[in-house]
């Protein structure tokens, strides 16, 4: 009948993370979220003004030799063009269909350009470098030059950009998953750190608690029940995560980015993990300080409070800013890195080495924080009625 | 019927002493209970017995004195095998009866078949099987109670101790919550239980212990708090107060038309306040005064009551 601590603490997490999982709230606001990411996606799949501008464009034979340069210059633009060869007539009727957004007939370099309404602007700028580089290479070759050799030359003519600020240019992806993360972090946090708050003076209002340290000691049931929540957390951003980095693959959002979605998904899993170790811990001790659910409010909203500060300053100036100082600094303090460094992560702007140190800050601590919030927890669940100071708490026996 | 069990273990409370800040809510508590056997805990609110009992779980800790089971200081393992309801109920009040039921056996070391099996089988016995689908906050408050004694069974305690089960019960409920308790001491568990209703205790109860302001003031059954140095008789018969008055070593109690409480000294001067009586008239009825577990409850309690203050434990 004896029963290890583990097996009693796995009983109380067992019990934490079915009674949260079969709720209808978390598979209501899991699937809203998971919703609302693979919409959002699809949304940008196929309604947002692509950055590819696609074009199909015919070329009569008198023209067919500039179609591999159209192609590559096309490329350079941002234009995914495609040409194929088609006669006058057919072009014209292909044109006023639809098939070809546009038909181009020469002779070289005065070349015609039929469209059915209007020339595409990018497609204008294409058309017109190809058939001026024409002109140009005619010109050089009348007065004995080599074209190609000229050509050469001109491309290897580039301006040196040398920024003061030192800032490379931001991939907008990269600032998305930066701001998102962020938000998800916090949101998770909080959800999670309340429901850890709620679920301890839950226990302490019913007085179940008496008969449940009938059976274990007061760390134990704590141990639980933080445990319990946190694979409830992990698994709420795991599937969040998760759908966000499907999403992005699955609809081929990020082919141009630098960003490394999976990897950002990743830590962000973990730094959510370090943070909610710790807040939980420390939530859950103050949480036992009160016995009714109407307090727990004033008790966790200093904690609330300090959760805000690094939130707000990762969200407003991480995304746009990751090299400032304050958010390079406050990356590293426990209790806030967890806010900041996977933003920084997210932009590219940490390095590996850089996060396991800041991890390494917040992990030294925890066993000091499991010390004090299993006292203060000890101390104060057994004593109803006022809410109990923390002095008293640290002070008692029992 | 404790002779009957002397083999099973014994709870008993030796000396306890607890005090919350200045308040002494203990002060040398001293009783034991025998395998088998239903003690009635009576004191008034505030007397003692909710520490008592929370000290006996480990949920209090004492500041002196001990709690021994078959001889050996109670240790968590012997926690496990107490069936215990406290006072202020507690059950999670959004979780599923039934769920509630399985998981507290859970945490008494059950199998997770075992629990379940404990749970049918106890809700069952206690009325409550049709309702282990339905959330704790939606059941009655009797049904509620009915839980939560269910929730002290799961796991054939060792020793049953019970703070008010049987406050707030209809009558039905009152004697399921009767039969099971002496069906568990039937078993050879010993059974602490308290409560106000004193002619409950006096009827469940081998013996009682009478707590106020943290000290036992009686302990034993009840034939031996009724023993007392200076005896009552009841006299039926003589028509007015004057009959006693040469009688020496007895006094007159109260008196009701033809019926008179006489005290006396001490056993044997009974003799002659019964001649005493014949001398006047037919006497009707002359017996020893069984008085009742309140009519005791009432004397012990109020003899020093002028003295003191109860604290609210």
């Amino acid at each position: 009948m004896k029963q290890s601590a583990w097996s009693m603490i796995a009983l109380v997490a067992s019990r934490e993370i079915r009674t949260r999982i079969y709720s209808k709230v978390f598979v209501l606001t899991s699937g809203l979220f998971v919703l609302a990411i693979v919409g959002g996606g699809a949304f940008f799949h196929f309604f947002a003004p692509d950055g590819q501008n696609e074009q199909t464009v015919g070329v009569t034979s008198e023209v067919a030799a500039i179609a591999p340069t159209l192609e590559t210059v096309g490329d350079g633009m941002d234009a995914s063009i495609t040409t194929r060869e088609v006669s006058r007539d057919d072009g014209e009727s292909q044109v006023a269909d639809g098939d070809l957004d546009a038909l181009i007939d020469g002779p070289l370099p005065n070349v015609e350009v039929v469209v059915d309404d209007e020339l595409d602007s990018t497609l204008r700028t294409v058309i017109t470098t190809v058939v001026q580089q024409e002109a140009l290479g005619e010109q050089i070759s009348a007065l004995g030059g080599d074209p190609a050799e000229v050509a050469q030359q001109v491309a290897g003519a580039e301006p040196d950009v040398i920024s003061l600020d030192g800032g490379e240019d931001r991939d907008p992806a990269q600032i998305i998953a930066g701001f998102v993360s962020g938000i998800l972090i916090f949101i998770a946090l909080m959800g999670g750190g309340q429901r850890v708050a709620q679920g301890v003076v839950e226990e302490k209002a019913s007085r179940v608690v008496e008969l449940l340290l009938a059976t274990m000691r007061p760390w134990q049931l704590m141990a639980g029940k933080v445990l319990g929540n946190i694979v409830v957390g992990v698994l709420e951003v795991g599937i969040i995560a998760a759908a966000a980095v499907g999403t992005a693959w699955g609809f081929d959002l990020l082919d141009t980015s630098s960003l490394a979605v999976g990897t950002v998904a990743l830590w962000v899993l973990v730094w959510f993990l370090v943070g909610f170790v710790m807040y939980a811990l420390v939530l859950a001790s103050l949480a036992a300080l009160v016995s009714r659910q109407e307090d727990v409010g004033s008790v966790i909203s200093p904690v609330i409070g300090i959760m805000m500060v690094p939130y707000v300053i990762g969200v407003s100036i991480a995304p746009w800013d990751p090299e400032s100082t304050l958010v390079e600094v406050l990356s590293y303090i426990p209790f806030c890195s967890p806010f900041i460094m996977p933003i920084r992560i997210a932009l590219g702007t940490a390095s590996t080495p850089e996060v396991l140190v800041s991890i390494g800050f917040s992990v030294v601590l925890i066993p000091l924080l499991i010390w004090l919030a299993g006292r203060i927890y000890s101390g104060a669940i057994l004593r109803t009625g006022a809410r109990v100071s923390l002095r008293q708490a640290l002070k008692s026996d029992t | 019927m404790s002779d009957s069990l002397s083999g099973m273990p014994r709870l008993d409370v030796d000396s306890l002493s607890k005090s919350y800040g200045t308040v002494q809510a203990l002060t040398d508590t001293t009783f034991s209970v025998d395998p088998g056997e239903v003690f009635g805990f009576v004191g008034s609110n505030g007397s003692g017995k909710t520490t008592t009992m929370r000290i006996i779980l480990g949920v209090l800790t004492a500041d002196g004195g001990e709690v021994r089971w078959d001889g050996q200081p109670v240790d968590p393992a012997v926690r496990r095998r107490i069936g215990y309801m406290p006072e202020e109920r507690g059950l999670y009040p959004k979780m599923k009866v039934g769920d509630q039921l399985t998981y507290l056996a859970r945490l008494y070391g059950l199998s997770s078949a075992d629990a379940k099996d404990a749970m049918t089988r106890w809700t069952e016995r206690l009325g409550v099987a049709e309702r282990t689908g339905d959330e704790v906050q939606k059941l009655s408050l009797g049904n509620q109670q009915r839980v939560q004694l269910a929730a002290a069974l799961t796991h054939s305690p060792d020793l049953l101790v019970l703070d008010e089960p049987f406050s707030g019960l209809d009558p039905v409920a009152v004697e399921v919550m009767s039969e099971v308790l002496n069906e568990e001491s039937a078993r050879g568990a010993p059974v602490l239980f308290s409560s106000h209703q004193l002619d409950l205790v006096e009827r469940l109860c081998d013996r009682v212990g009478i707590i106020k302001n943290g000290r036992m003031v009686a302990v034993g059954t009840l034939d031996e708090l009724r023993r007392t140095d200076k005896p009552q008789w009841i006299v039926d018969g003589p028509p007015d107060d004057g009959w006693l008055s040469g009688v020496e070593r007895a006094r007159l109690v109260s008196r009701e038309d033809t019926r008179s409480v006489v005290e006396v000294d001490a056993e044997g001067d009974e003799q002659a306040v019964l001649e005493a009586a014949l001398r006047v008239g037919h006497v009707r009825e002359f017996s020893p005064s069984r008085p009742s577990l309140a009519d005791l409850y009432r004397h012990v309690v109020s003899t020093e009551d002028s003295e003191d203050e109860g604290g609210d434990r």
